[in-house]
């Protein structure tokens, strides 16, 4: 019989509780809103002691990463949190990490960038470093930021994969709203996640050069090997989640959810908290008889390329809604969807880029509507529609 | 005192199968000599030597190290004539000559 408790948390409070009950050997991280109450739990559960961890008070973000790839590297569990100026801070270590193949799980507060200064919601920070070579998931509650944190330690860790991997939650949305989040008993998350072991660590006894240089002979052969690290953790994800559900009994569609698509016209497709504003728009057009679908992508890294074509195959127009822009071309999240259905001989014949939310701008049930008019018409519109 | 020492061969991995995992190799493995740019090269004089080991924890390089025969030896493959061991050598043991003569 498996032992859970149910509690009232915010999506920060979830994650630091899923953290503690990874058991990390190390922690380090630098407050910034909105991640800042994460690691306040953190740092208060280590000195009440229920959570036996390295606590590092570092002075930037790029410490923080800098000293979990450190710990990682002798083979710690390690854990950080950042959003925003803070993400970016740490970019050059995110390729570090990565590199290296340091399996540290991150939390990131998704939260608009600087100038105008604001502090409130949009995925700019983190859908601006894609590139980086860690694996990225898009939480859409609190209770799936809190399964994703547990989740990504046997994702990343693993050894086909060894690649770090950034859990995002929508600044305030889900960071501060707090919700009714089950939470398993220790020695089954014990059950589940083993403690780390890997080959790529210095010890006394195996001594090693870590972080060595590879002129152009050999660099690119790195590279190409992260790649298809990052290609293996598709399925890995697969074999996690379905161990998940066996353990917890909650199910997990892998790098995307789909709903109602199989006879929609219109799809939406879209990531993160907004989903929970989609999902009742849905069910009230379809009551209306109107035939519309959504997708929620789950995971940008590695990214649901043949799930995408799969989904979206028969329908009459797509729109890709983001909180997001690459300034003087379109949405990150619709450059990627795009490509994936190109490779497909199959396109929807409209695709429409919604770009909504910047700096915490409210997207409404309202607006999900008014996208979905957007898309029945058949006129070319602009590249690039702001709501 | 265990020591890395130079490899003869340095064997390119042939396929991505090869590469190790991460950028970390097993340490100690030289594949180059490191010490052409040294002007003077420190001697011991094994009979003044007392075995004391200053120069082994002070050489910045590590290349002092226990010799077969009892005493101390230095790797001049990797010596870069800083010195330092002359210098610190209590029993004045290490003495340095220009290289070249």
């Amino acid at each position: 019989m498996m032992l859970e408790q149910k509690a009232f948390l915010s999506g920060n409070e979830a994650v630091a509780a899923a953290v503690r009950l990874a058991r990390p050997h190390v922690i380090a991280a630098y407050p910034i809103t909105p991640q800042t109450t994460v690691i306040e739990r953190l740092a208060e559960m280590v000195e009440e002691q229920s959570l036996k961890a390295e606590y590092l008070h570092v002075e930037s973000e790029h410490s923080a990463l800098s000293a979990c790839i450190g710990a990682s590297a002798v083979g710690a569990r390690t854990f950080t949190a950042s959003s925003s100026q803070g993400l970016l801070y740490m970019a050059e270590c995110l390729h570090y990490a990565s590199g290296g193949r340091f399996p540290v799980v991150m939390m990131n507060a998704n939260r608009s960038l600087a100038l105008p200064w604001n502090i409130y919601g949009d995925q700019r920070d983190s859908l601006s470093l894609l590139d980086c070579g860690w694996i990225q998931a898009y939480a859409e509650d609190a209770q799936e930021s809190f399964d994703l944190i547990i989740q990504a330690y046997a994702i990343a860790e693993h050894p086909d994969v060894l690649t770090p991997m950034m859990i995002n939650l929508d600044g305030f949305v889900i960071t501060h709203t707090y919700e009714l989040v089950s939470l398993p008993a220790q020695q089954d998350v014990d059950a589940f996640l083993p403690p780390f072991q890997t080959t790529n660590k210095m010890d006394l006894d195996h001594p090693m050069s870590l972080g060595f240089t590879a002129g152009p002979a050999f660099n690119q052969s790195f590279k190409q090997l992260q790649h298809l690290a990052m290609m293996a953790a598709v399925t890995v994800i697969d074999e996690v989640e379905a161990r998940f559900r066996q353990f917890f009994g909650r199910h997990y569609p892998g790098l995307l959810e789909t709903m109602h698509c199989n006879d929609a016209e219109f799809i939406l497709v879209t990531l993160g908290s907004v989903a929970g504003t989609v999902r009742p728009v849905i069910e009230k057009l379809r009551s209306l008889g109107e035939r519309v679908g959504f997708v929620r992508i789950r995971y940008m890294r590695p990214f649901p390329d043949a799930e995408i074509r799969k989904a979206l195959a028969g329908s009459k127009a797509v729109g890709v809604l983001e909180k997001d822009i690459s300034f003087g071309f379109e949405g990150t999240v619709f450059t990627n969807v795009n490509s994936a259905l190109m490779r497909t001989k199959v396109v929807p014949p409209r695709l429409r880029n919604f770009i909504g939310g910047l700096g915490g701008k409210d997207i409404a049930a309202a607006d999900i509507e008014q996208i979905f008019e957007r898309m029945k018409s058949t006129d070319d519109g602009e590249s690039v529609e702001f709501i | 005192m265990n020591h890395p020492i130079r490899q003869n061969s340095f064997k390119p991995p042939k396929d991505l199968a090869e590469y190790p995992v991460g950028t970390a190799f097993p340490s100690g493995h030289l594949v180059e000599t490191n010490a052409s740019w040294r002007s003077h090269r420190p001697i011991i004089d094994a009979l003044r030597c007392s075995k004391c080991l200053i120069c082994w924890l002070l050489c910045p390089d590590g290349v002092i190290h226990s010799s077969k025969q009892g005493g101390l030896e230095i790797d001049y493959d990797y010596c870069k004539g800083c010195g330092i061991c002359a210098r610190e050598c209590r029993q004045k043991a290490v003495t340095m000559e220009k290289e070249g003569l």
